[in-house]
């Protein structure tokens, strides 16, 4: 019943020159909130650049430094690599600071892989807390693109305020499905907000889906994670069939630099995309 | 201790010519013919880096001849003790194990690793050429060997291969010594990792000091080794000579000075995350990075990317990190370790525990050198004697509550 407890695995393609950027172009600039944006790559030597849902890769930005931001992009769209960074320190600033033309270094794909294509037959709940809604677009991407082959699809979403949510407009268009069971929360808004305020959890207990056959794809802060997994396992669904996406700080990616490490795993190799079961007891244990 | 130094994964190291000797092979060499094995090396192009004395430590430098070796000279080590003192006799390689170990020259402190330069709207990445200059490693001592296989692990047996690190390994002669004498805070014999060579290495010297003899019974590890050793003045070992190099080693075996019970020590770890220990050491901790510099297998690294004056020619480095730095666990939001209790137990539980689940080996050799040049004196060994005398049950490590509280 449950789906593989490996994470599905893409490595990036260079394994014997893993440092080296791959210069790539901007080809368009998204300003998604005040402080985060999409930049949308293509490698300048031209061809695509294929990646699973939940991949990462590490940017350069010329002579600042470099950062691990996940694809947000349609892994059915490989010729268009996109990224969705919230500019909050030197690097991602400069990243912030590029224009159509500007060059960005690339290296990746990196790490593990939601399990999109092995829940399909069941149905799928998708929890996302702020910009953790980037790495689990491509899933929402390859889910459309292949619907009919999944059962109810469920995607709640959270961020601080109304000013933070990502993907508006794609958002108000995935609400208008009859295929997809939206729901977008707040933490705090003013009076002109007219949609949900709260934490994105409360959702889940009214959520549509048979717990029996679900696959659960969770992302934001650890904390908003913890309380997800709780209220997933309290409907009952089966621990092998949750995954979550980690964070941690990241120089390499390719498990030399050491500074990923949560408990036995690399986040870099072994990640980000976890199985819970396989991480469960580290979840719970501060300062691993 | 596992040891897959794997060879075939070494580009070959030219032609083996015709040789008397096989791999295994253990000949005398006469103390005063030990220039003649760094002659050797040296003709076929070798860099020779070896123990030397150097501000009042036995550290690992270039040498030149047999005569830059620390003559007669041995270490006092404790926690938190380092001294050199004079032998009563002229050993050459007479003392443990120095602040430096060979992750210095396989794994620097600082490389660069490309630099890159702005083409108008572009720019273009220059990769970093692997050194290739062959290098001899005089004294390479079991633990030592040990660790360097561990890196080998690290950084060239995973999907991703460092390039610079691989050109390195395989342009390195190692001769290792088999140690006569253990320091007080040597405990390789706990983690399996000594005293005794036994695999990695291209020759291996015993060396025996006796009132009226000074000489080396020298193993061939490699065909190269083998073909080095062929054409030193040396003849068959004898009966005695080999008897008193393996008295020499089994003395050093009996002499360490600390011990660790290494009994499952993984799930021990694993089961005491949330053991008061780690208060009581952290209280200690200065979190000051020495044992992890000195660790020969700790292989952490950090980048930094620096530009020229007008930010045209920018390069990035690979510098050696610290995980008992605040900075190592920063993300966006803060440090997740951001005490000393979570960074040291982080450092010990990684050598003793996680390093298995990612490696498939310790990550401790034993060499000691993390005891003696922590300045507070903090004894790994002493660590796990104390969580192993009052182990938490695995029922009480931490699985916080709601709020994520343990």
């Amino acid at each position: 019943m449950s789906t593989n407890s490996t994470p599905e695995t893409m490595m990036g393609r260079e394994p014997s020159a893993p440092m080296l950027p791959r210069p790539c172009t901007v080809q368009r600039v998204r300003q998604e909130t005040y402080d985060t944006f999409t930049l949308e790559l293509a490698p300048a030597a031209g061809g695509a650049f294929p990646f699973a849902p939940g991949q990462f890769n590490m940017l350069y930005a010329f002579g600042v430094g470099e950062v691990a931001i996940s694809i947000s992009g349609d892994p059915g769209r490989p010729e268009k690599l996109v990224h969705t960074i919230r500019a909050v320190g030197a690097t991602t600033k400069a990243l912030g600071h590029l224009r159509r033309g500007d060059t960005v270094g690339v290296r990746g794909p990196f790490g593990s892989a939601w399990p999109a294509a092995a829940a399909a037959g069941r149905d799928l709940i998708i929890i996302a807390g702020g910009i953790g809604l980037a790495p689990l677009r491509p899933v929402v991407y390859h889910v459309l693109r292949n619907r009919q082959k999944y059962g109810n699809v469920v995607l709640l979403y959270g961020a601080r305020t109304p000013a933070d949510l990502l993907y508006t407009k794609e958002l108000e268009q995935w609400r208008g499905r009859f295929d997809l069971d939206v729901q977008v929360t707040v933490d705090r808004a003013s009076a002109s907000w007219h949609g949900t305020v709260g934490v994105v959890t409360n959702f889940i207990p009214r959520a549509r889906f048979d717990p029996s056959e679900t696959v659960a794809m969770i992302c934001g802060p650890e904390i908003m994670m913890r309380f997800a997994i709780q209220e997933i396992e309290e409907m009952e669904v089966n621990t092998d069939n949750i995954y979550v996406s980690m964070e941690r700080n990241m120089k390499c990616a390719v498990g030399f630099c050491g500074h990923c490490q949560f408990g036995p795993a690399f986040i870099c190799k072994d990640g980000p995309v976890f199985s819970y079961n396989s991480i469960k007891t580290l979840l719970n244990i501060r300062g691993i | 201790m596992n040891f897959p130094l794997n060879r075939a994964m070494m580009a070959p190291r030219g032609s083996v010519t015709e040789t008397a000797l096989k791999v295994g092979t253990l000949r005398m060499l006469e103390g005063a013919s030990l220039d003649r094995l760094f002659g050797a090396l040296s003709k076929r192009g070798y860099r020779l880096l070896g123990p030397a004395v150097r501000e009042g430590a036995i550290v690992f430098d270039e040498i030149n001849s047999a005569a830059d070796l620390p003559a007669g000279w041995t270490d006092e080590q404790e926690g938190g003790t380092y001294r050199l003192k004079k032998r009563s006799d002229d050993a050459l390689f007479g003392y443990a194990v120095g602040p430096h170990s060979w992750k210095k020259f396989l794994h620097p402190p600082a490389e660069r690793l490309w630099q890159a330069d702005r083409k108008g709207k572009t720019f273009e990445v220059t990769e970093e050429k692997p050194d290739t200059q062959k290098t001899a490693f005089i004294g390479v001592r079991s633990c030592d060997l040990h660790a360097i296989a561990i890196q080998d692990k690290v950084f060239l047996n995973g999907y991703y291969v460092d390039p610079l690190y691989k050109a390195r390994r395989e342009h390195a002669f190692i001769v290792a010594v088999n140690c006569g004498q253990a320091g007080g805070t040597c405990f390789c014999v706990s983690m399996g990792a000594g005293p005794k060579a036994a695999a990695g290495f291209d020759l291996a010297l015993t060396e025996v000091c006796e009132p009226e003899r000074h000489y080396f019974v020298v193993e061939a590890g490699t065909d190269l080794g083998a073909e080095i050793l062929a054409e030193l003045p040396g003849r068959e070992v004898e009966g005695r000579e080999k008897a008193a190099a393996e008295d020499t080693v089994a003395s050093a075996a009996q002499q360490m000075g600390r011990y660790m019970d290494t009994t499952n020590i993984k799930e021990l770890l694993y089961q005491n995350y949330a053991h008061p220990r780690w208060d009581t050491v952290a209280a200690r901790c200065l979190t000051c990075a020495n044992c992890t510099m000195v660790c020969p297998t700790c292989f952490c690294t950090t980048v930094e990317d620096v530009t020229d004056l007008q930010g045209e020619h920018a390069e990035r480095w690979q510098k050696w990190d610290s995980c008992f730095t605040k900075d190592f666990s920063y993300i966006h939001g803060g440090s997740i370790r951001a005490t000393s209790k979570a960074r040291y137990r982080q450092w010990m539980t990684h050598k003793l525990a996680t390093w298995f689940d990612q490696f498939g080996t310790s990550g401790c050799v034993g060499c000691g050198r993390c005891i003696t040049w922590c300045p507070v004196a903090i004894d790994i060994t002493e660590e796990v004697r104390a969580i192993r005398q009052a182990p938490q049950s695995p029922k009480s490590s931490p699985v916080g509550d709601k709020y994520g509280n343990s």
